[in-house]
């Protein structure tokens, strides 16, 4: 039997742990088209057949105003899957109907899958599935996705609904006098003329109407406009009619009744109770603990920082590994490379590139395997409960702290993750803003460019100066995403009413799958972008090569020092080649570009020098800190060992404290490095947003910058 | 029997709503949650900073912001 199953159901209701049950490792994760809603597909065999199991995004209600429930609508309506389970929580049935009445009334050839009948029997609920199948009229099956416990009788029931083809007849309930008749009439004309007939059934495209769901609105004014108008006409008089005799409006009257449905229903004793039903469970108990106004935050506190030590000890050997790995490749290319262009592309365009990526991987893993678990385990909810009051001043969510604190919020993470872990807000301007600010953070290849200005500089305030820093970026971050929040991602907050699920020990199996298919996705799609990048820095740092007369004079030194009887020839042989690299640095784009810029950088106090390494630095932070060791002629310096370079910059004219504030300032708020630019487009759905974040940033650094040399100047810091 | 906003409602006080006075959005988040008049609800906690509550509903915890618990107007005895 070949057939198509959706999965749907309330977030929390265990639908993706009975995903991972069905499909094991045979998923696919892809993206909807156009929009960020993660899509998961996979393969599951049952009595010899093969069934396509799609996971739907998880969803309280079908409504027009989220991307998950669009997504869910028109797949149900558009791809038409033979049978749609919807995945309930026995604990929790009454919020969980609601779905599944609104799955029926669309005519969805549905499947209850009644999930962790344990758990709602540990809690004392007993719910008669038979009685709830033959009330609704529609297959019930317990289940314990945890366990794989009645995975096949579920499955057969799939099955039978997909064979009897008959779909299913849509669930008719009653509104009320007023809305029933305003349906009445509304569908007969719905179906006179086909009306939208891809979209839902008659009655379903009347309610949707009476809801004013503005999908539904627009495509009906955009097929039919003289039908919809007279559609609106009678929703505009029914609407009318209702707020004079019940004070409310048909969308609230809509659901109220649903949930009067559903309360009916439940009333025939399908739920038993041992025990009152608001009482305190044991997730309760906890939450006393882990949401107490004074411990709370305090735990939060340790495990937040449990989580990123967690992240940061564990990954530092495995990216040792990768970095090794590359630097064995590289070391192998140059050897059996001849000396030229190719050789410099493949070494410091390609393996350089590619390794700057992958050497992500560990910490990617590890802070997605951290994430998931204090999602699944329901505790990132809590944090969001605590910390809502404090983001929402600047237009951000409870949940943005773990995409800033991954970033960089306590110095030394990074911007990669830190963008990825947004993913757990489910609010889109609110991510948006998220995203967009958490690159502001100072992430670990940034210290280094601090390390160096603060040996230079400010060597007897090192703690003080790092603090400041880190206070620096975190109030950038918070005032830009303010700024965002009323500019161009302006909108009113998204609502936050949100479940507190239950806590729960997380599976290791789901935990596993959901931190290598969120990795693999970042090897895949930053992995082919990155490399162009790369090479197109390479590239840039590396032509136009110096001219022929130019090349000959540092040979000609070479000559001289060769034939004296210096002693120290193998160190002035190096001087040259340092003084070469210098002045092939400056002859090239990357270097030109550089000196044209200066005219415009002075007014920061960076000349062209710096240029180059910050332009460098787009490819990766790490780059800022060599580039200026090539710049100033000591060579690449090892961002670990920059001691030389810390005092170049100490005794150059150039510079002095306030040019050393400014480049600290514009460091920390300039263009997120390419990895991140690559991850932005992708979380945030479109290459403008990546534009944005590289044009924006740069200006508001570059402001601040200004800012801070000017009046560091003034106030005589020169 | 007195009829209050439930942001006005005190820790583990009950009571049940009586009416959801929003539109749009809002209203259809909190009623498709299950806050629709007739409901029970019961305060267990508010964040450290007093906001957001959080309550029990039919059995579950759920979480909303004070601005958001204005337009849920409860009976409480």
């Amino acid at each position: 039997m070949q057939a198509t199953i959706a999965l749907a159901g309330n977030p929390n209701s265990g639908k993706t742990t009975l995903f991972n049950a069905l499909t094991g490792a045979r998923q696919h994760v892809g993206n909807y088209p156009g929009v960020t809603v993660e899509t998961k597909e996979g393969v599951c065999s049952h009595r010899g057949g093969e069934l396509r199991i799609v996971d739907l995004p998880g969803t309280y209600s079908l409504t027009a105003y989220s991307m998950e429930e669009i997504v869910t609508r028109d797949f149900l309506t558009g791809r038409k899957p033979d049978v749609v389970i919807d995945v309930v929580d026995a604990s929790n049935l009454e919020r969980n109907l609601f779905l599944a009445v609104q799955l029926m009334e669309m005519g969805a050839p549905l499947v209850l899958c009644l999930n962790m009948v344990d758990a709602a029997r540990n809690r004392g609920i007993e719910v008669d599935a038979g009685a709830l199948s033959t009330l609704l009229g529609v297959e019930v099956v317990p289940t314990v996705a945890r366990t794989g416990k009645g995975r096949e009788a579920l499955l057969d029931a799939a099955v039978r609904k997909a064979q009897d083809g008959t779909g299913s007849e849509p669930l008719v309930i009653s509104y009320g006098n007023d809305l029933d008749e305003a349906i009445a009439s509304m569908q007969d004309r719905i179906r006179s003329r086909a009306f939208l007939a891809g979209a839902g059934p008659a009655r379903w495209i009347a309610l949707k109407y009476l809801e004013e769901d503005a999908e539904i609105l627009g495509k009906g004014d955009a097929a039919d406009p003289e039908l919809s108008a007279s559609l609106r006409e009678v929703v505009r008089k029914v609407s009318l009619h209702i707020a004079r005799t019940l004070d409310t409006e048909p969308e609230a009257l809509i659901s109220d009744q649903r949930y009067g449905y559903i309360h009916a229903l439940l009333r025939e004793g399908i739920v038993r109770r041992q025990h009152d039903e608001n009482r305190m469970y044991v997730s309760d108990r906890i939450d006393r603990f882990l949401t107490h106004r004074l411990l709370g935050p305090l735990v939060m506190l340790v495990v937040v920082m449990g989580l990123y030590r967690f992240m940061f000890t564990y990954s530092e050997r495995p990216v040792e590994w990768v970095e090794g790995i590359f630097a064995w490749l590289g070391r192998l290319a140059s050897a059996h490379l001849p000396e030229g262009m190719l050789r410099s592309l493949v070494v410091s365009g390609v393996i350089d590139g590619v390794g700057g990526v992958l050497s992500f991987v560990p910490l990617i893993l590890l802070m997605f395997f951290g994430i998931a678990f204090l999602e699944d385990s329901g505790y990132l909810a809590r944090v969001a409960f605590m910390l809502d009051r404090v983001f929402r001043i600047f237009g951000l969510h409870g949940n943005s702290v773990m995409a800033f604190i991954v970033a960089g919020g306590i110095a030394g993470g990074c911007a990669v993750p830190g963008v990825m872990a947004a993913r757990t807000l489910r609010s889109p301007r609110e991510r948006l803003a998220t995203i967009l600010t958490v690159p502001f953070m100072n992430c670990g290849a940034k210290l280094p460019v601090f390390a160096v200005l603060i040996a230079a500089f400010f060597a007897e305030a090192r703690e003080t100066v790092m603090f400041a820093i880190t206070l620096i970026s975190w109030a950038g971050a918070l005032l830009a995403a303010k700024l965002l929040r009323s500019t161009v991602i302006r909108g009113p907050a998204t609502p936050f009413v949100m479940e507190l699920p239950p806590y729960r020990v997380p599976t290791l199996r789901g935990l596993l799958i959901h931190t290598w298919e969120r990795t693999w996705q970042y090897i895949k799609k930053a992995g082919t972008v990155i490399l162009a990048i790369a090479i197109v820095l390479w590239a840039m740092m590396t032509f136009p090569a110096l001219s022929d007369s130019h090349s000959e004079r540092f040979e000609r030194e070479r000559a001289v020092i060769l034939a004296s009887a210096s002693t120290e020839r193998a160190g002035e042989l190096e001087a040259v080649a340092r003084a070469e690299a210098e002045a092939g640095l400056r002859h090239s784009v990357a270097g030109r570009i550089g000196g044209a810029l200066e005219r415009v950088t002075r007014w920061a106090g960076f000349d062209w020098r710096t240029n180059i390494a910050l332009l460098g630095g787009f490819g990766a932070k790490e780059v800022v800190v060599s580039t200026l060791g090539t710049a100033y002629s000591l060579g690449e310096v090892d961002p670990e060992r920059s001691g030389g370079l810390a005092e170049t910059l100490a005794t150059n004219p150039g510079w002095n404290r306030a040019v050393a504030w400014s480049l600290i300032i514009f460091t920390i708020f300039y263009a997120p490095c390419s990895v991140t630019v690559v991850c932005i487009v992708r979380e945030a759905g479109s290459w403008k947003w990546g534009a944005f974040s590289v044009l924006f940033n740069t200006a508001v650094a570059f402001a601040l910058a200004v800012i801070v040399y000017q009046a560091g100047m003034a106030l005589g810091a020169g | 029997m007195v009829r209050i906003m439930l942001r006005r409602m005190k820790e583990n006080q009950s009571g049940v709503i009586t009416a959801v006075r929003v539109k749009g959005e809002l209203g259809r988040r909190i009623r498709d949650m299950g806050l629709v008049p007739g409901t029970a609800v019961k305060v267990c906690g508010r964040a450290p900073l007093y906001d957001p509550v959080a309550l029990k509903v039919m059995g579950f915890s759920l979480t909303l912001r004070n601005s958001e618990a204005d337009h849920i107007e409860v009976e409480v005895g």
